[in-house]
C-alpha cells in the first residue's frame, strides 16, 4: 500500500514538473499577448497618443512572448479536453502545421521589431499583418465553445 | 362495390391527391413577372461591394484563397453538415462548368428564389433564404461584377447527402414554409437609417443569421432566437451569440463591433478565429459606413440568451 501511494505521488510529481495545468498556463500566455497587442491598438485607435519608444517596447515584449512558445509543452497529450479550453483537435492531428502557423506569427513579430512603425498609419499596417497571423492560426487551431 | 371497396377507392384518391398536391407544392417557384420586369442591367463597380458583403469567395473560391485567387470561383469548399456534405458549385464565368451562360434572370432566380436555370430547387446551404431579402438591383450589380471575373473550368463534385435530404424536390416544400423576402427584425418606421441599412446587410447579403442562429430539426433558422448563436454546423464548436442578450456581445460598443469587423481584434484583443476569419476578411473590404451600419443593427436587435447549450462541466479528461 505504501509503495502504491509512493508510486502515485511520484507520478503526480512527474506531471507537475511538466506543468500542473497546461490549459490554464497556455491561456494566461495567450492573454499576455492580447494585453500587449491591446496597448498598441490604443495608439492606432487614437485613445493614446503615438509614441515611437512605446511601440518599440511593446513589439519587443511581443517578441519575447512569441519566443517562449513551445507547442509540445503547452499542448501536451492529455490536454486536448478539460477546463474551458478552446484548443481545436486539429492541433494534435497536425502538430507540424500548428508549429508552422506559430512560426509565421513569430516571423511577423520579428519583422515588426526590425522595422518598428514610425507613425500611426505604419502602425496600423503593422497591426494588420500581426492580426492576420493571429487569425490564420485561430482559423484552424481554435474552436469556440459554449 | 362493397363498403371496403369504396374505402379503398377513397384512400387511393386521397393518396393520389396528396401526392399530386405535394408534387405541385414542391414545384420550384420563379420570380414573378413584375420583379423580372424591374430587373435592369447592373453596375459592376457597385457589385464588388455586394460580392464582398455576400462572402461569395469564402465558399466558392479555394479554401484560404488570397488576392486574385479569391476571384476564381471554381467551388469545392465542402460544408459538412448533419444532412450530408454540400459542395459549393463552380460559379465562375466558365460557360460549361460555371455560370457563364446564365442570364441575369437566371442569376436572380437562383439568388432570390433558390431555383436553377433548369428549374431545380437549390439546397439552402447556398444561403438564398437570406439573399431572398436582397434588392433586385443589388443582385443585378452583383451579376455585372461577376461577369468581370475569370472563367475557371472544372465542375465541383456533387453533394453527398443522406436520404431523404437527397431528394431535391423536397426542398420546394421547405421553401414554401420558410422562404420569404420579409425582414426578420421589425423596426419602427422612424428607426435610424444606419440601423435599417445594417438590417439589410446582416439579414440579406451578409447572411449572418445562417450561422449565428440556431436551426430547427428541418434546418430552418429559428427566428425567435435570431442571432443568438448556435452549435456550429461543422465540427464540435459553437458560433457565438451576437445579440445584446446574456452570453452575447451587449458589452461591445458599436465602435467595438465595427473595429472587430475591420481588424479582426475583439475588444479584449483576442483575434477572430474559425470560419469567421474568412467573413472578417470580406467585411474589412466594405466601406466603413457599412461596418458601422452592421454594428448599429447588432446593437438594436432583440436580446436573446445563448442559442447553444452550455459546455459540460467539469470537462476534465472526458
Amino acid at each position: 500500500m505504501r509503495k502504491l501511494i509512493l508510486a502515485i505521488s511520484v507520478l503526480a510529481l512527474g506531471s507537475a514538473a511538466a506543468s500542473a495545468d497546461p490549459i490554464a498556463d497556455r491561456q494566461a500566455y495567450m492573454k499576455e499577448r492580447g494585453k500587449i497587442v491591446g496597448g498598441l491598438a490604443k495608439m492606432v485607435k487614437g485613445e493614446q497618443s503615438f509614441e515611437a519608444a512605446g511601440v518599440q517596447d511593446a513589439l519587443k515584449q511581443l517578441e519575447a512572448n512569441a519566443e517562449k512558445f513551445d507547442a509540445e509543452a503547452m499542448f501536451p497529450a492529455g490536454s486536448e479536453q478539460g477546463g474551458d479550453t478552446t484548443a481545436a483537435p486539429k492541433i494534435w492531428e497536425d502538430m507540424p502545421g500548428f508549429n508552422a502557423a506559430e512560426d509565421k506569427y513569430l516571423a511577423a513579430v520579428k519583422a515588426a521589431v526590425a522595422a518598428p512603425a514610425a507613425d500611426v498609419d505604419a502602425l496600423k499596417a503593422q497591426m494588420g499583418a500581426l492580426g492576420a497571423a493571429c487569425a490564420a492560426c485561430h482559423q484552424t487551431y481554435r474552436i469556440k465553445k459554449g | 362495390m362493397g363498403l371496403l371497396g369504396k374505402l379503398a377507392g377513397a384512400a387511393v384518391v386521397v393518396i393520389a391527391a396528396g401526392a399530386a398536391a405535394g408534387w405541385l407544392l414542391s414545384a420550384p417557384v420563379r420570380l414573378d413577372a413584375e420583379t423580372l420586369a424591374g430587373l435592369k442591367p447592373g453596375d459592376a463597380g457597385r457589385g464588388e461591394r455586394i460580392f464582398n458583403a455576400g462572402g461569395c469567395a469564402s465558399c466558392h473560391a479555394a479554401a484560404k484563397a488570397e488576392g486574385e485567387a479569391r476571384l476564381k470561383l471554381a467551388g469545392g469548399v465542402e460544408l459538412k453538415t448533419p444532412f450530408g456534405v454540400f459542395v459549393p458549385p463552380n460559379i465562375s464565368q466558365d460557360a460549361k462548368d460555371g455560370i457563364g451562360a446564365w442570364s441575369l434572370e437566371d442569376f436572380a432566380n437562383a439568388m432570390l428564389k433558390g431555383v436553377s436555370p433548369s428549374g431545380e430547387n437549390l439546397y439552402p446551404a447556398f444561403p438564398y433564404p437570406s439573399y431572398a431579402r436582397m434588392k433586385p438591383s443589388d443582385v443585378a450589380d452583383l451579376y455585372a461584377f461577376m461577369k468581370t471575373l475569370p472563367a475557371v473550368s472544372g465542375k465541383a463534385p456533387d453533394n453527398r447527402l443522406s436520404f431523404p435530404f437527397s431528394i431535391r424536390r423536397g426542398v420546394g416544400l421547405w421553401k414554401r414554409l420558410y422562404l420569404s423576402a420579409a425582414p426578420v427584425v421589425e423596426l419602427a418606421a422612424d428607426a435610424p437609417a444606419d440601423v435599417v441599412a445594417g438590417r439589410y446587410l446582416v439579414e440579406g447579403p451578409g447572411h449572418c443569421g445562417e450561422c449565428h442562429t440556431p436551426r430547427s430539426f428541418d434546418g430552418a433558422t429559428v427566428k425567435g432566437q435570431w442571432l443568438a448563436g448556435a452549435v456550429a454546423a461543422e465540427g464540435d464548436g459553437i458560433v457565438p451569440n451576437i445579440t445584446p442578450g446574456e452570453g452575447g456581445i451587449g458589452d461591445w460598443s458599436a465602435g467595438d463591433i465595427a473595429s472587430y469587423l475591420e481588424t479582426g481584434f475583439t475588444p479584449d484583443f483576442d483575434s477572430v478565429g474559425g470560419a469567421m476569419v474568412e467573413v472578417q476578411k470580406n467585411m474589412a473590404l466594405l466601406p466603413a459606413e457599412d461596418r458601422a451600419a452592421i454594428a448599429a443593427y447588432l446593437k438594436a436587435v432583440p436580446p436573446h440568451p445563448d442559442g447553444y447549450p452550455p459546455r459540460k462541466q467539469p470537462g476534465k479528461a472526458e
